[in-house]
């Protein structure tokens, strides 16, 4: 009765058992290591060469900006800019020349990635704690918490934050510098990151495994840092990495304006705002901290995009 | 959809008067002398000073002062700028040329941005996607300040083939330059999220069961694809709005247009507080009212917002 | 088969030695491997598999709308006198639509969410037939009525999300037969409809394609509805065909194991196969599954036998949720009206009722994770709703649940002995070596090995994870297990896989289930006691065979006669 040529009119068709071996039900594949989400993030970052790559020029940066000294001699501001110097072509000790104001173009660069960093980690870092606490507070205990916090955020959302920057800077009664300029980028920045927060605790609030857990007694404030937000980060980080980068730009065009950083701390916006001074003279003046600003952001935004993708498997499984 | 309209607009208002009220807080209420502090480094005469203080109603309680102020905007007073022009007579000037700069980069984001990143995302993976993601990585970490610069100096100033500044009359043809510079983030962002989208929405269901219709390939991305894909690029419209205002600061500033960023980028400049603090706080107000439209947008092209109870 | 032969004309449809595989970054894994069957004209056949097995990948193939890398990569599709796969784009374009409709899974991802109804099957029409116009228009009424959407000529403006998934069911249908195919591809197309919305539109499909001789394949993880609505069977695994025959004959002497297995845990078949499958007892040896039904029924009987007084009283159960509709107004919606059962120790009952019926937030009240607007739950003599709260924890280590969805119940990012451990850590039991003792002698209760615990859960297929909800319900010795719909995701054996192990379970520790589901067919398998919920009341109380063999009400019966199979003549050759 069985036939080994299916599909010819309306005969029966049993396979070889041998060739269709049946297997046990939904048995645990062993042969596989066992990893954890973020284990396996790691794994799918770890294979791509470009990430490889960021993280090198990230380093590269961040160890320019703590120790610029290492890597000249020359300092970039005060007694060392002599007018005299201004706009001498490169030299020993001077790989990159002088600018306007006779300060070491090179000297500059790298103490300006100070600036660039700092700003760029503070602000994030103070966004991301503001607004992911508020966040996280305002989704998971909600009511009129959560009412009071979303139309904050709206208020702040509808300053774009370069020009609610404009506006603060302007009137800044204290010193302009990387501290002060970080907090002002954070008060604007914030309501970003608490809104992408409580959309995501949001989420894991209302999932089955909390309930799970409330079931199984667990108080609410264990259940918020043992299980909410740990599953509500990755979204955060992907957006706090990429506004790293958007928070080194704002810094640079800030600094551009002339309401940034004052001319006395290093910063590739303001020699870029000096370098337009003698762009007719010595243009490749622009250049320098034009690339430098545009490798730092680069590098922060790759990232940013390599750990969106290691952290949404259907980002992965598309590609 | 009147409902929506309405309810949106009962939502803004108090988003409105929580922003105002934040700037004049943060304008009036910082520590020390508000006016000292508008002028910063470079303080103007005694006269100057008495004048703005009377300008600001500072003799008045605080919340008097914003009161004053806001109905000041309504009524089109904006105070004056440091040479005594009424801001509002500089803002009716200026106005006009800054809408044509920003109509213009929108249309080139429109049509490049969301052109290229259709073709990027219904071509994942091939060389094309590639370029254009590669591209647009560039633009998006080079700030526009750069950009404008570059183009200044390469085509201005060395070729020769566009004005490096822009007439007082700033005309459409001399607007698109600076427009294309002002537009370059926003184009590569728009590519991106449009690419994104694309090549999700690719894969949905609702598209294989509309090839399964027996429709064509380009009616199943034109009417399918690209209608769905374009929902997430109208909401960064609208965020992004903040951009391209920031961005014209900047680029009317380098190009020297007379439009409102740049006068702002004069003020900044010049260290004149008020009239940075009067011009700002009119584009805030302009980007919240642009957002409601992009909202009212929104609405129209995802049926799923209009009916939501 | 000989009246088959008899009738024999060219096949609508036919598959030879078919191959589909999908391009990975290790190269190309086959999805497909040498399928070959054929459809006569105006014959209905059924692919059944369970996920993975290739049946939906054959089906889109045909259609060439496999997903991402999918190709075909050997074989050819006979449809009509054309090779289809030999088509290039415009021309596989021509036969969509006219000439092969189909039908998808989902009614909720499947019409585009931004386009109203009326232009959604007006494209369709446009795209297959000369109408136009007030023609085109008309014509997409009519596809609708026939398609059994009431006054389709009002909704044509409305938009997918202001219909309800049957009625969106119904549109997709319309969709597919609005051309007059010769043949519909049905791909699962009622799994995400209550059962008796399901019955309803596969009976409503099932006229129109008799009366406009379509040809109809389906695709479906339900034997029972395969064998009720096809002629002929295709049985896949692992991309193979390994039992292809008539419906009839498949189903009353399965002869490869893996039918066999199929066979004996399709839940709908239940009820009549008892005795048929012990006979094939001794030969399906390796196959522990086959049995599982007999050692169900022996348990149930022991059960009765011991059972003694009522663990758990609901009485007058009442919920009232507070829904905004709009600005400020408010309006009441009762979720569960006036509710009252008890569940004796020991046993197990079952809340039956479809999508809305109330039966889960009975659940969540008795689990004390929602509150109750009126009525009582006693527990063990005390009552849930006033139950202090030095006397919670002590509740809650008495009463466990386990939830549906089994890619939601556990914490992602939590390994499996950690989410295990978890209630020991939270009720201070033991110390942490002795914690790790108890997760490997849970594991193994739930037939799990012990190296599980270092995995995490996506690392789990969907049977795996529910019996680490399992494990972790079972961590505080409790006396209570309140299953939400924990079957219901799983395929048909791996379903039949956790069901033998939670009536074994039952057996061993004498524990008292809640058991809630819309499957009517499971409920006969494991409940002692049912109720049948719907709207928010319970219609129907008794006992599982009282409730089967002579249901009172007619929605109990309507539910009964939905179970797909359960009208089919099984057994008898």
């Amino acid at each position: 009765m069985s036939s080994n040529t299916p599909g010819q009119g309306g005969g029966r068709y049993v396979a070889p058992i041998e060739e269709t071996p049946v297997v046990a039900v939904d048995a645990v594949d062993e042969s596989q290591k066992a990893q954890s989400v973020w284990g396996d993030a790691w794994q799918a970052m770890r294979k791509r060469w470009l990430f490889w790559l960021c993280a090198a020029l990230i380093a590269v940066i961040v160890v320019v900006a703590l120790f610029p000294q290492w890597f000249t001699a020359s300092l970039p501001t005060g007694g060392a800019c002599k007018i005299g110097q201004s706009l001498d072509p490169a030299s020993a000790g001077h790989p990159l020349g002088f600018d306007k104001q006779g300060c070491d173009v090179f000297s500059r660069i790298l103490y300006g990635t100070r600036s660039s960093v700092t700003v760029g980690l503070l602000a994030t870092l103070l966004a991301t704690l503001i607004g992911g606490i508020i966040g996280a507070l305002a989704g998971f205990y909600g009511g009129f918490l959560d009412s009071l916090v979303s139309r904050l955020g709206d208020i702040f959302f509808a300053i774009p934050t370069i020009l609610g920057a404009i506006i603060v800077m302007q009137v800044m009664p204290w010193d302009r510098n990387a501290i002060t300029l970080s907090i002002v980028l954070a008060v604007f920045g914030w309501p970003i990151i608490a809104r992408i927060m409580r959309g995501a605790v949001l989420t894991a609030k209302n999932s089955d495994y909390v309930m799970a857990s409330v079931a199984l007694g667990l108080s609410r404030s264990k259940i918020l840092l043992g299980h909410v937000i740990p599953n509500a980060l990755a979204p955060v980080i992907v957006i706090a990495t990429v506004s790293l980068g958007t928070y080194i730009v704002a810094e640079a065009s800030l600094s551009f304006l002339g309401i940034g950083l004052p001319p006395s701390i290093p910063s590739w916006g303001g020699d870029i705002s000096t370098a337009q001074g003698s762009i007719r003279q010595a243009p490749e003046l622009i250049f320098f901290p034009a690339t430098a600003l545009a490798i730092t952001v680069l590098a922060f935004l790759l990232l940013g995009d390599i750990v969106r993708d290691a952290l949404d498997p259907k980002a992965r499984a598309r590609r | 959809m009147l409902w929506y309209i309405g309810r949106r607009l009962l939502q803004l208002l108090p988003v409105f008067f929580g922003a105002t009220f934040l700037i004049y807080f943060l304008v009036f209420a910082m520590p020390g002398d508000p006016i000292a502090a508008l002028y910063g480094d470079r303080p103007p005469a005694e006269s100057v000073i008495e004048q703005v203080r009377a300008e600001y109603n500072l003799d008045k309680p605080f919340i008097v002062q914003y009161l004053l102020w806001i109905g000041g905007i309504f009524t089109g007073d904006f105070g004056t700028t440091y040479s005594g022009r009424a801001v509002i007579d500089v803002m009716v000037h200026a106005f006009p040329i800054t809408a044509r700069l920003a109509l213009l980069a929108l249309l080139f984001e429109a049509v490049i941005g969301v052109t290229a990143g259709l073709f990027a995302g219904l071509r994942k993976g091939k060389p094309f996607d590639t370029v254009s993601l590669v591209v647009s990585l560039i633009f998006i970490s080079v700030p526009t300040f750069v950009i404008g610069f570059v183009v200044q100096y390469v085509f201005g100033v060395k070729l020769g083939w566009i004005n490096p500044s822009v007439s007082s009359a700033a005309t459409w043809l001399e607007l698109i330059v600076p427009a294309l510079v002002l537009a370059s983030v926003s184009i590569a962002q728009v590519l991106r999220l449009t690419r994104a989208s694309v090549a999700e929405n690719a894969g949905a269901d609702y598209v294989r069961t509309a090839k399964a219709k027996g429709l064509s390939r380009g009616r199943v991305v034109r009417v399918h694809v690209l209608r769905n894909s374009l929902i997430p690029v109208v909401t960064y419209l609208g965020t992004d709005l903040g951009t391209l205002m920031v961005g014209a600061v900047i680029t009317e500033g380098i190009f020297n247009i007379k439009g409102v960023g740049g006068t702002v980028f004069d003020a900044v400049k010049r260290g004149e507080g008020p009239t940075v603090v009067a011009f700002v706080s009119v584009m805030v107000i302009i980007f919240m009212l642009a957002n409601l439209l992009v909202d009212l947008l929104y609405a129209v092209l995802d049926p799923r917002i209009r009916y939501v109870k | 088969m000989s009246e088959n032969a008899a009738t024999a004309t060219t096949p609508l449809l036919q598959i030879t030695d078919l191959e589909v595989g999908f391009t990975t970054q290790s190269g190309v894994v086959p999805a497909v491997r040498g399928v070959s069957f054929s459809i006569m004209p105006g014959e209905n056949l059924a692919i059944v598999g369970e996920s993975g097995s290739g049946k939906s990948t054959t089906a889109q193939a045909i259609i060439d709308l496999l997903p991402g890398t999918g190709k075909v990569t050997g074989g050819s599709i006979l449809f009509d006198g054309t090779d289809l796969t030999t088509l290039n784009a415009s021309g596989i374009q021509r036969v969509r639509g006219s000439q092969i409709g189909y039908v998808p899974q989902d009614p909720m991802s499947n019409l585009n969410p931004v386009w109203n109804i009326g232009f959604q099957v007006r494209e369709t029409i446009e795209a297959n037939t000369q109408l136009r116009g007030q023609d085109a228009k008309k014509r997409v009424i009519e596809v609708l009525e026939e398609a059994g959407l009431s006054d389709p000529g009002s909704r044509l403006r409305q938009y997918p999300n202001q219909f309800s998934g049957g009625m969106r069911q119904r549109v997709l249908i319309g969709i597919g037969l609005s051309a007059r195919p010769k043949l519909l591809i049905a791909d699962e197309p009622t799994s995400a409809l209550d059962v008796t919305v399901q019955r309803r539109i596969l009976d409503h499909l099932g006229t129109l394609t008799r009366d406009y001789g379509t040809s109809v394949l389906f695709i479906t993880h339900d034997l029972g509805l395969a064998a009720e609505r096809a002629e002929k069977l295709v049985v896949m695994y692992k991309g193979k065909i390994v039992e292809y025959g008539s419906s009839q004959e498949i189903l009353a002497d399965p002869q490869h194991p893996y039918t066999k297995r199929l066979v004996a845990a399709a839940p709908s078949l239940a009820s009549r196969r008892i005795q048929a499958v012990r006979n094939d007892e001794e030969e399906s040896g390796a196959l522990a599954p086959v049995t599982r039904d007999i050692s169900i029924v022996e348990r149930a009987e022991a059960r009765e036998a011991s059972a003694a007084g009522d663990l758990i009283e609901v009485k007058n159960l009442t919920k009232v949720y507070q829904i905004r509709q709009g600005g400020f107004r408010k309006t009441d919606f009762t979720a569960v009206d006036d509710v009252s059962f008890s569940i004796p120790k020991g046993t197990t009952t079952a809340l039956v009722g479809e999508s809305g019926s109330g039966k889960s937030t009975v659940a969540k009240m008795v689990l004390k994770l929602e509150d109750i607007t009126s009525g009582s739950i006693t527990f063990d003599g005390k009552d849930v709703g006033t139950l202090p709260r030095s006397e919670l924890l002590s509740f809650r280590r008495r009463v466990q649940p386990v939830f549906q969805d089994p890619y939601g119940s556990l914490d992602p990012l939590r390994s499996i002995g950690s989410t295990i451990a978890e209630p020991l850590l939270i009720h201070g039991i033991g110390d942490a070596k002795s914690r790790r003792a108890t997760v490997r002698e849970l594991l193994e209760q739930v037939s799990l090995p012990s190296s599980t615990e270092l995995r995490y859960p996506n690392e789990l297929s969907g049977g795996q994870r529910q019996r680490v909800a399992v494990a972790r319900a079972l961590a505080l010795n409790p006396e209570v297990i309140v299953l939400d719909e924990a079957v219901s995701a799983l395929d048909v054996l791996v379903q039949g896989q956790v069901l033998d192990l939670l009536t074994k379970l039952q057996t061993e520790l004498g524990l008292t289930y809640l058991f809630i589901t819309h499957d009517l067919a499971v409920v006969r398998l494991v409940a002692d006691n049912v109720c049948v919920m719907r709207q928010g009341r319970i219609v129907e109380q008794a006992t599982t065979d009282e409730v089967f063999d002579s249901p009172k009400q007619d929605y109990t019966r309507e539910l009964l006669e939905a179970i797909p199979g359960g009208n089919f003549e099984f057994g008898r050759l």
